[in-house]
């Protein structure tokens, strides 16, 4: 086995450190190490999107990354936009615009989308379908999802 | 402790401090190590089992190469570890390097683009890469560290085959290099593929064009090729017919038909070598006939 490295990282505000094999990709650490599994795995190759994270802000295929790579640096998962007693207003939006059927797809989209409306307070309709273009989802032909990001960019300027 | 996944294959991750450090590492360990930047060919490759290398060198951010700067009297240089979205959103990358701003918004995805960089799309050597065209045409230039010290690779150079470089064991690109672009200078992307975006290209199409009193024809209009031979491909013909003619409905036709003539592709999964061929030329004819509208004919 590959010598271990020590990883400090910030995820969804709190300080995890552990030690990792450097093979162990940044889906896998998030998923079995810390037990975050809202981020999906999907492809792995980069690209369906539902393994989407924030880094340092950023969406990123947490597929793409290793572990410690992500050292010294933050992550957003799904779980840390809001819980159920208190959605974030995308995750109100998709769920009250039906964006979802089997969810498998929707923390990669909800993670992509909040940088994008926090950018865009105002987008239009091509400038929703262009951010979503990384996404793939597989049940919903993709116009709810359109409507929730409308329905979110509305909550969110209000 | 965490197993890693079982479809990557064993190796090191070696994080060097120095560009020294890494050259000499890289050099020590030829044939079995490579440089990991943004990682998205990778990733990808290794997890195929294409890949089998022993290290992987990160070098992501060594020595100041995590900038970009424009000079306004030297032009622009992009730090190799730069993520392509900060370059297609500075300011003076769209307005003196269309060509290039328009490429990187077409690769793959917004997410992929916030870790693939332009210098690892180039060293990756695919000829379906999206920015090589543009980088090409805008006479493109890498600073290379290697053990022996610096020195500068011109793009025009560079490619020897699919995957293959001017690039030894010990190399690593720490940033590419854009002169000031011509005066009037107008530029864009074409790219086919099989939707709208995030997949590589059928084929694409970079076109450059500027005013030039040394042509006969008044400007001077250059072409690129992406996915129609073992490397990225500029077709010389194209700017000598419409350098040479008046730029016309008629002259750009022949320079489309140059534009096929010059390519070999091949079939794969995303299009027939036919199927290329024609695009090549009815997306070259389409892409001069925009370029020489914005030139403002
Ligand atoms: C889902 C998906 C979609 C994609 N879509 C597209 C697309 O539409 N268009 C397109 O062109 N590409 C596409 N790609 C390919 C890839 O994203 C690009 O080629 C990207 O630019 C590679 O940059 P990177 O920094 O991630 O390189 P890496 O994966 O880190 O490296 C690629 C190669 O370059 C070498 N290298 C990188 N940096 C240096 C350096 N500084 N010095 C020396 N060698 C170096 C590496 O050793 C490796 O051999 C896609 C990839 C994926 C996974
Ligand atoms: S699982 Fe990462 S993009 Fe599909
Ligand atoms: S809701 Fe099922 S894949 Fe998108």
């Amino acid at each position: 086995m590959s010598d271990l490295f020590n990883v400090n990282v910030t995820v969804n505000g709190t300080l995890y450190e552990r030690e990792v094999e450097p093979r162990i990709l940044l889906s896998d650490f998030l998923r079995h190490d810390l037990g975050l599994t809202g981020t999906h795995v999907g492809c792995e190759h980069g690209v369906c999107g539902a393994c989407t994270v924030l880094f340092d802000g950023n969406p990123v295929r947490s597929c793409l990354m290793f572990a410690v790579q992500t050292n010294g640096h933050e992550v957003t998962t799904v779980e840390g936009l809001g819980d159920i007693d208190d959605l974030h207003p995308i995750q109100q939006a998709f769920w009250e615009a039906h964006a979802l059927q089997c969810g498998f797809c929707t923390p990669g989209f909800l993670t992509t989308l909040v940088p994008f409306l926090e950018e865009n307070p105002d987008p239009s309709e091509e400038e929703i379908r262009n951010a979503i273009s990384g996404n793939l989802c597989r049940c919903t032909g993709y116009q709810h999802i359109v409507e929730a990001v409308q329905l979110a960019a509305e909550k969110m300027r209000a | 402790m965490l197993e890693a996944h079982p479809g990557l294959p064993e190796f090191d991750y070696i994080k060097p401090k120095t560009l020294a450090e890494a050259s000499r590492f890289l050099a020590d360990h030829a044939g079995e190590a490579r440089p990991l930047s943004g990682g998205t060919d990778i990733f990808v490759r290794m997890r195929d089992g294409v890949w089998k290398d022993k290290y992987l060198v990160d070098i992501k951010g060594l020595d100041g190469t995590d900038e970009i700067v424009y000079d306004p009297s030297k032009g622009l240089t992009i730090g190799a570890a730069v993520a392509m979205n900060r370059v297609s959103a500075h300011p003076d990358v769209k307005k003196h390097y269309a060509a290039l701003a328009d490429a990187v918004d077409k690769v793959a995805s917004y997410q992929l683009r916030n870790r693939a960089t332009i210098v690892g799309n180039i060293c990756n050597a695919s000829p379906a890469g999206d920015t090589i065209g543009a980088c090409l045409l805008l006479g493109g230039a890498l600073d290379v560290h290697g053990v022996d010290g610096a020195r500068t690779e011109p793009l025009a150079s560079f490619f020897e085959g699919p995957g293959s470089t001017a690039l030894k064991p010990g190399d690593v690109v720490t940033s590419l290099r854009l002169p000031l672009p011509p005066k009037g200078l107008v530029g864009r992307y074409y790219k086919l593929g099989r939707n709208k975006s995030s997949d590589l290209s059928i084929i694409g199409v970079t076109v450059v064009g500027f005013p030039d009193k040394r042509a006969a024809s008044g400007y001077r209009i250059k072409l690129a090729l992406a996915s129609v031979a073992p490397t990225p491909l500029v077709v010389a013909q194209v700017e000598e017919i419409l350098a040479a003619k008046p730029v016309t409905e008629q002259t750009i036709a022949e320079a489309a038909q140059a534009a096929m003539d010059a390519c070999t592709p091949i079939d794969d999964v995303r299009a027939s070598a036919r199927y290329r061929k024609m695009m090549a030329r009815n997306l070259s004819q389409k892409a001069l006939t925009e370029i020489w509208n914005q030139l403002g004919r």
